[in-house]
């Protein structure tokens, strides 16, 4: 019987099955690699960049990028973090993100994985773009502001929920997450709290409505162990903090 | 409701010209507007009704194409080509000018619904320009007497048709031909070769050639040829990529124009090489002009055997090939944006591997090719691969078309064997005072008369064909700035790094540009740029900010010139804040704005 086929991941051995990618062998391993578009339950959509990793010396995506015998993977150097701090900043000046007004602080991934990869400010000079919030639902809200586009809420919705109620428009720095209904608005949607499209935001774009500050601040998610320890907020029961429903 | 069964018939019978193919999506798109001027939410509902697809699906097609429009559009649609090479002939003069003899602001619609001027990106006629386009139709050699009888024109409601002729003119302007260009072909040859020679021989003489993607990427296309060909599957697909949006470059036009029975010859040899019996030609929007004839000359290529079932007799030969029009995305011009598009999607690139050759069109194995790269294989395929390496470099065999513009006596395309030195090219256009040349387009390098030496091949210079040429008199940053304008516009949003990136850049630049940045910027810029360089999930943003990276190298002193003597300057910008409160008092007095010695003394204890 042959050795399972592996690579190394920072100095790691980590092995994989036929298909897998970088990302999901390292998860499998137990070795954290920051990611906000990533959710293990769906197909990699390779668009955040935040995975982004070196892969035999060349940059490449971890989430998208098949894993081979004998790749030489790094991760956690710091020509990557900065890399990751310029993406996560760009996060963060893109849309309004206003960290104390969020009632998702201390259990919101980009958050976490701001804080994993060294961000401390923003850096770049704010958009402030004008978007809307939605509170026509009578159990959600969608706060447009707090959006980055990972799609997750598109893909969910699509392939698990089976109600294709979000859709990404436009183009370019006008792309946007839009509602598929003639209004646009989520209260003229069969939206359910129990969707997969409630459970998976990465940020406060989703809210659910009657459930504000459960949790007190300072006791919430990351607020005492970072992201690598306790894992994705979409990943985790709602008992322990997370979105995810039991 | 008479008015909307309508609406409803004519959407059906478009869509039933289109055979009801959700591929056909964005064609469709193209003709119901051409129809209703823009698209009203209730067509597009139609559409996706008689396509049997979800409207969500068709609104996404919708609004990604910069020429399709979901907001009402003036019954005349006129958009100036905004190339650095056309602003370098004029064009925003001209811009005004045509605005203000309409009683118009620019990017608006008039309010009589008449007419909608605005700007896009390069329309491919640098070395006719100033350019524009009006109803997606190809305008050349702008000037005020013949904005003046535009304005008549359209005032007077005059049809497109009864425009005169000269207006829309396309010349070639082919300066310097070689083999490519030069050689006499004889229609059929190639497909004359194929059969009594054999697909394997054919190859063969494709890897002698050792001809590579004329794109500009150049990856060896007996290679990609030899892929698609082994790849398991049936149905195969050739697409020729004649989406030529790399500002500056014009010579895929001139090809298509002048010789696309060669290109289609060689789109047919490739289909019969690899065992695929369609073929697609994604042709860019902005050669709207061109669709005629080329699909006379498809009928024609049917009608004389050399397409369409039993090519030269052989009933085991058949190919055919279609023309997509694209809607104005640079985006499609990367190949596997360009197959979602084809596909009736919006234009996103995908994730690679896998790749075209073994998942392309449909998932099917696809052979893409850039326009010139096909011409030559055809001529490869009658003359042979040794014929073919016999001019050029070690790794870079045969000959180049080169799209010259800008600050030249004699702009137009010119045919070079590979190796040819930047400053022979600048001799022979009539450049005398060149100080540097965007090679390859905004996403290719910008280089300076220190390296008028390098020669044009893959081991050196690589270029898709665009070569601008910025003389003495220039300001580069004008250039460049233009440049980052267009990646903002063009990029598909997709991925963080362009999407946010290229809007930073375009900030970053404007700052400098507009003296009110320091050296903390120019470091900023270099640090932005190594990680949309590396970062980006497709070659745009990749390779959008080449000319602020080179222009930093290469022309520090046109930024430098610029820079503030502090060490760091606020983006945020005062006097720009107070606007609003100067719009709402109405106060436009010299009082109302802050000067920097303003600034210094507010800033005092």
């Amino acid at each position: 019987m042959s050795e399972q086929p592996s690579f190394t991941l920072d100095g790691r051995r980590i092995p994989f099955r036929d298909g897998q990618t970088v990302m999901a062998a390292a998860l499998a391993a137990g070795v954290y690699i920051p990611h906000l578009c990533f959710n293990p339950e769906f197909a990699p959509h390779g668009s955040c960049r935040v995975c982004l990793v070196k892969v035999n010396g060349r940059v490449q995506a971890a989430c998208t990028t098949p894993a081979a015998a004998g790749q030489l993977v790094q991760s956690e150097i710091e020509e990557l973090r900065e890399i990751r701090r310029g993406i996560l900043q760009m996060l963060f000046v893109e849309g309004n993100h206003v960290c104390p007004a969020c009632e998702k602080s201390g259990a919101c991934q980009l958050q976490a994985v701001a804080y994993y990869v060294g961000m401390l400010a923003p850096h770049y000079t704010h958009f402030y773009p004008r978007r809307s919030v939605d509170a026509s639902h009578p159990e959600a809200v969608i706060d447009f502001n707090r959006c980055i586009l990972c799609e997750l809420c598109v893909r969910a919705s699509r392939e698990v929920d089976g109600k294709n109620i979000f859709a990404v428009r436009g183009r370019g720095i006008n792309a946007r997450l839009v509602v598929n209904t003639p209004s646009g608005k989520l209260g003229a949607t069969d939206f359910s709290v129990g969707d997969k499209a409630a459970q998976v935001c990465p940020t406060g774009a989703i809210l659910l409505k009657h459930h504000g500050y459960e949790i007190p601040i300072g006791q919430r998610l990351y607020d005492r162990k970072p992201i690598n320890v306790v894992g994705d907020v979409a990943q985790l029961s709602e008992s322990r903090g997370g979105r995810r429903h039991d | 409701m008479a008015e909307s069964s309508t609406l409803a018939q004519t959407i059906r019978e478009i869509v039933q010209r289109h055979g009801g193919m959700s591929t056909r999506l964005l064609q469709i798109l193209r003709e119901v507007q051409d129809h209703f001027t823009w698209l009203p939410p209730e067509t597009l509902d139609q559409v996706a009704e008689a396509l049997g697809v979800s409207p969500d699906k068709v609104r996404n097609v919708a609004e990604f194409y910069s020429f399709l429009y979901t907001e009402p559009r003036g019954f005349y649609d006129i958009l100036f080509s905004d190339n650095i090479t056309d602003r370098m002939l004029g064009s925003r003069e001209l811009l005004h000018y045509l605005c203000e003899r309409l009683d118009m602001e620019i990017n608006t619609t008039r309010a009589d619904g008449l007419v909608s001027v605005g700007t896009t990106s390069c329309t491919g006629m640098c070395d006719q320009g100033p350019a524009a386009l009006v109803n997606g139709y190809a305008l050349t050699r702008l000037d005020k007497p013949r904005l003046d009888r535009i304005v008549d024109l359209v005032n007077s409601r005059t049809p497109l048709t009864e425009w005169p002729r000269e207006f829309f003119e396309v010349t070639s302007n082919i300066r310097r031909a070689d083999i490519l260009l030069g050689r006499h072909f004889a229609d059929g040859a190639a497909l004359r070769a194929v059969l009594k020679r054999g697909p394997e021989a054919i190859l063969e003489e494709m890897v002698k050639s050792g001809l590579r993607g004329q794109g500009g990427a150049g990856f060896k296309s007996a290679a990609k040829w030899i892929s698609c060909r082994g790849a398991p599957g049936d149905v195969k697909y050739v697409v020729c990529n004649a989406d030529e949006g790399e500002p500056g470059t014009f010579k895929d036009r001139v090809l298509m124009q002048d010789f696309a029975d060669l290109v289609f010859e060689g789109m047919t040899l490739c289909g019969r090489v690899i065992g695929a019996r369609q073929g697609f030609v994604y042709l860019r929007g902005e050669y709207r002009y061109l669709l005629e004839a080329l699909k006379a000359t498809l009928l024609r290529r049917r009608e004389v055997g050399l397409l369409g079932e039993a090519i030269l007799g052989d009933p085991g030969f058949q190919f055919d090939i279609d023309i997509h029009m694209g809607a104005g995305a640079y985006v499609c011009g990367e190949e596997s944006a360009l197959i979602e598009s084809l596909e009736g999607k919006h234009g996103v690139p995908r994730i690679r591997p896998p790749f075209p050759t073994t998942h392309g069109y449909l998932n099917k194995p696809t052979v893409v090719n850039n326009v010139e790269t096909f011409a030559a294989a055809a001529k490869i395929a009658v003359e042979g691969g040794a014929w073919f390496a016999s001019r050029g470099t070690a790794e870079s065999k045969g000959t180049k078309l080169l799209s010259l513009s800008g600050d030249c006596e004699r702009p137009g395309i010119y045919e070079y064997p590979f190796g040819v030195t930047v400053r022979r090219v600048l001799e022979d256009c009539g450049a005398r005072d060149a100080q540097g040349i965007q090679m390859a387009g905004p996403a290719g390098h910008m280089i300076s008369a220190r390296q008028f030496d390098r020669r044009i091949c893959f081991e050196d210079l690589a270029t898709g064909g665009s070569f601008m040429v910025f003389d003495q008199s220039r300001d580069i940053l004008d250039g460049i700035r233009n440049f980052t304008h267009f990646f903002v516009h063009e990029s598909c949003g997709f991925c963080t790094p362009c999407r946010v990136g290229t809007s930073l850049m375009r900030d970053l630049v404007t700052k400098v540009h507009t003296g009110h940045g320091t050296r903390a910027d120019l470091e900023e810029m270099r640090k932005l740029g190594r990680i949309m360089q590396v970062a980006c999930h497709c070659g745009l943003g990749q390779t959008a900010p080449n000319p602020v990276l080179d222009s930093l190298d290469q022309f520090p002193e046109s930024w430098e010139r610029r820079l503030r003597s502090t060490a760091y300057e606020p983006a945020f910008d005062l006097n720009a804040a107070l606007e609003e409160a100067r719009r709402l008092t109405g106060r436009d007095d010299p009082g109302a704005y802050l000067s920097g010695q303003d600034l210094l003394i507010g800033a005092m204890p």
